[in-house]
C-alpha cells in the first residue's frame, strides 16, 4: 500500500493540483450555479415551481419511462449477456461489438432514426398501427427511445460476473438433481443480482437526463410527453432561470442520488467477491 | 458450456435475444443509411458537401480537437494521484471525477449559461469586456469538455490501481526521472487503456448533442456542429439530407466499435503475454 510520505514516486503534488483545479473550475463551480441560482427563489417559490401541474406531469413521464425502460433492459440485458457469455454461434463477436452502439451513436442521430422507425408511415410504425399501437409521439416511443439507450449499461454489467460464474457450480446443482429453472433461480441469479441491480440502476440514471435520442420521438406535449430535461430547456428560452435552475436540482438530486446508490451497490458488491 | 439443456432450449434463447438486439440497434443502423440515399446518390453527395454541413463538420472536428487533449492531461493526472498514492479524500475524488456521467446533458449545458450567459454570473463583465462564451464555440466547447471529462479517467484509474506502483518504484530507485518513468514504465503498461479511453471521449466529443444544442444559438456556417445539423435539417423535413449527415455520424460510430473492438483484443493479448516486471526494467535501460 503506498502512502503520501512513503511513496518514492514523484509527482503527487502536480497530479492532483491538476485534477482539483480542473474538477473544481470545470464541474464544481458550474455545478453549484445551479443551488446558487435557485436559491434566488424563496422556499414557497421554489415549491411553487418544482409542484407545478405541468412540472408534476413531466416528472412522472420522465420517471415513468425510464423506470419502464430500465426494466426492460433487466430482462432483455440479462438475456443478451447470457447468450453472448454461454453459447457459441455465428455472428457472436460481431454482435457482442454492436452492443456497444447506443454508447458510441450520437444520440440525435438514434432520435431521429427511432422516430422514422416508429412514425405511422415507418418500417415498424406502420406494422403496429395495424394492431392500434401508436408509439411514436406517444410515452411508449419515449420508453423504445430509453431502451436504446439503456441496454449495454446492463449487458455491460452482467456479461464479466456471468464470465466469472463457474458452470461446474450449474452442473453441481444439477447433478443435486436441480431443474434448470431452479438452477438458474438459485445458483445463478444470486449470482448476478447486484450486477443486475447495478446496471438497472446505471441504465436508470442515464434515461432521466436523456435528452437527444428522446426530444424527437416524444412530440413534447405538455403534460403528456414532456420530459423533464426539456422543460429546463424551455424555462432557459423563456429566461426563466430561477425556474429552469429549481427543476434542475430536483434532477440533480435524484441522479446523485442514484449515483451514491450506484457506487454503493459496487462497494458492497466488491466486498462479496473478497476483491 | 452448461450441458443438460436441451437444444431448443439453447437455440430458443439466442433466437429471442437476437431478435431483440435486431429490432432495437440493427434495424435503427439499417434505416440511417437507406433513408439516407433515399434520394439518390447525387443529393447524398450534395448533402454531405453543402457549405453548411462542411462547417459543421469542421466546428465538431474543431471541438473534438481542442476537448480531447484538455481531458486526456486531466485523464492522466487524475489517474496518476489516485491509482500511485494513497490520501485523505480519495474516494471523494473518485465519486467528483463520476458527476458529469450523472449530470443530464441539458444541466451540463444549462450549468454554463448560468455562468457566462447575459443573464449569468459573470454575463455583464463578459459583455463589458466583449467576450462572447455562450452561443458561440467556447461555450460549446466548455460544455463538451464537462460531458466528456470522465471518459479517460475512469478508463485508467482501475487498470493503473490494478497494475500497482512496483515497476515505477523500482524505476526511480535505479535512478529514472519522474518524466522517464512514465514514459517508459507506465505508458507502455496502459497504452491500449489509454487507447480505448481517448476513442469514447472523442466519440461523445463529437456526438455531443444535449448540453452543445443548449450553449450554440443554433446559428448556421457559425455555431452548428454535424449532430445540429441532423436536428436542423430534420426539423425542416429536409428528412434525406438529415439522414444523409447522420450517416457520416453513424459510420464515425461504427468505426469507433471496431477500433474500440481491436484494442480490446490487443489489450487482452497483452495481458494473457504479461511476463511481470522484467520487459520493463528491459525497456528503461534501452
Amino acid at each position: 500500500m503506498p502512502g503520501t510520505s512513503r511513496s518514492v514516486l514523484p509527482g503527487f503534488g502536480l497530479s492532483l493540483g491538476i485534477t482539483c483545479t480542473y474538477l473544481g473550475l470545470l464541474v464544481l463551480l458550474p455545478l453549484a450555479t445551479v443551488f446558487t441560482r435557485s436559491a434566488e427563489l424563496t422556499w414557497p417559490g421554489f415549491w411553487d415551481v418544482i409542484t407545478n401541474p405541468r412540472v408534476v406531469a413531466s416528472y412522472r413521464v420522465t420517471f415513468g419511462t425510464s423506470l419502464l425502460a430500465a426494466a426492460v433492459n433487466t430482462v432483455f440485458g440479462l438475456l443478451v449477456a447470457w447468450v453472448l457469455v454461454r453459447y457459441r454461434f455465428p455472428g457472436r463477436r460481431l454482435i457482442d461489438a454492436m452492443v456497444d452502439l447506443p454508447f458510441a451513436l450520437p444520440t440525435a442521430v438514434a432520435g431521429i432514426a427511432l422516430t422514422t422507425l416508429y412514425a405511422p408511415n415507418g418500417w415498424l410504425g406502420g406494422a403496429l398501427e395495424r394492431f392500434g399501437v401508436k408509439v411514436a409521439y406517444t410515452w411508449l416511443g419515449i420508453t423504445v427511445a430509453l431502451v436504446f439507450i439503456g441496454l449495454p449499461f446492463v449487458v455491460r454489467t452482467v456479461q464479466p460476473v456471468l464470465d466469472d460464474l463457474e458452470v461446474e457450480v450449474e452442473e453441481a446443482a444439477a447433478s443435486l438433481g436441480a431443474g434448470r429453472w431452479q438452477t438458474f433461480t438459485r445458483v445463478v441469479l444470486p449470482s448476478v443480482a447486484p450486477a443486475l441491480l447495478t446496471g438497472f440502476a446505471l441504465a436508470f440514471a442515464r434515461a432521466i437526463g436523456e435528452y437527444g435520442s428522446v426530444v424527437f420521438i416524444s412530440g413534447n406535449m405538455p403534460m403528456k410527453t414532456e420530459i423533464v430535461p426539456l422543460l429546463i430547456i424551455t424555462k432557459l428560452e423563456q429566461f426563466d432561470y430561477a425556474g429552469a435552475t429549481a427543476v434542475a436540482v430536483v434532477m440533480l438530486v435524484a441522479s446523485f442520488g442514484l449515483l451514491l446508490s450506484i457506487n454503493l451497490l459496487q462497494w458492497a458488491a466488491r466486498r462479496r467477491a473478497g476483491v | 458450456m452448461a450441458r443438460g439443456e436441451s437444444r431448443a432450449v439453447r437455440w430458443t434463447q439466442i433466437a429471442v435475444a437476437l431478435v431483440f438486439l435486431a429490432l432495437t440497434l440493427a434495424l435503427p443502423l439499417a434505416l440511417v443509411f437507406h433513408e439516407a440515399v433515399a434520394k439518390g446518390l447525387a443529393a447524398y453527395w450534395a448533402a454531405i458537401t453543402e457549405p453548411d454541413a462542411l462547417s459543421a463538420a469542421r466546428l465538431t472536428l474543431l471541438i473534438a480537437g481542442i476537448v480531447v487533449p484538455v481531458n486526456l492531461v486531466f485523464g492522466v493526472s487524475a489517474a496518476w494521484c489516485i491509482s500511485k498514492f494513497d490520501f485523505p479524500g480519495r474516494n471523494l475524488l473518485l465519486t467528483l471525477i463520476d458527476l458529469p456521467f450523472a449530470v443530464s446533458p441539458v444541466i451540463s449545458g444549462m450549468i454554463f449559461v448560468l455562468l457566462f450567459g447575459a443573464h449569468g454570473w459573470l454575463g455583464p463583465w463578459l459583455l463589458e469586456h466583449d467576450i462572447t462564451i455562450i452561443f458561440a464555440v467556447p461555450g460549446m466547447v466548455l460544455a463538451t469538455t464537462f460531458v466528456t471529462a470522465p471518459f479517460i479517467a475512469r478508463e485508467l484509474i482501475p487498470l493503473m490501481q490494478e497494475q500497482g506502483s512496483e515497476e515505477e518504484e523500482a524505476a526511480i530507485v535505479l535512478g529514472a526521472t519522474g518524466w522517464q518513468t512514465f514514459r517508459r514504465v507506465t505508458l507502455p503498461n496502459i497504452k491500449w487503456g489509454l487507447l480505448y479511453g481517448l476513442i469514447l471521449c472523442n466519440a461523445r466529443a463529437m456526438g455531443e448533442f444535449g448540453a452543445v444544442s443548449v450553449v450554440s444559438g443554433h446559428i448556421r456556417g457559425e455555431t452548428n456542429t454535424l449532430p445540429l445539423h441532423v436536428e436542423i435539417l430534420y426539423n425542416e423535413y429536409a428528412f434525406a439530407a438529415s439522414f444523409a449527415v447522420a450517416s457520416v455520424l453513424t459510420l464515425l460510430a461504427l468505426v469507433t466499435l471496431a477500433l474500440k473492438t481491436a484494442v480490446e483484443w490487443q489489450q487482452r493479448r497483452s495481458v494473457t503475454h504479461e511476463a511481470g516486471i522484467a520487459p520493463s526494467l528491459e525497456r528503461i535501460a534501452a
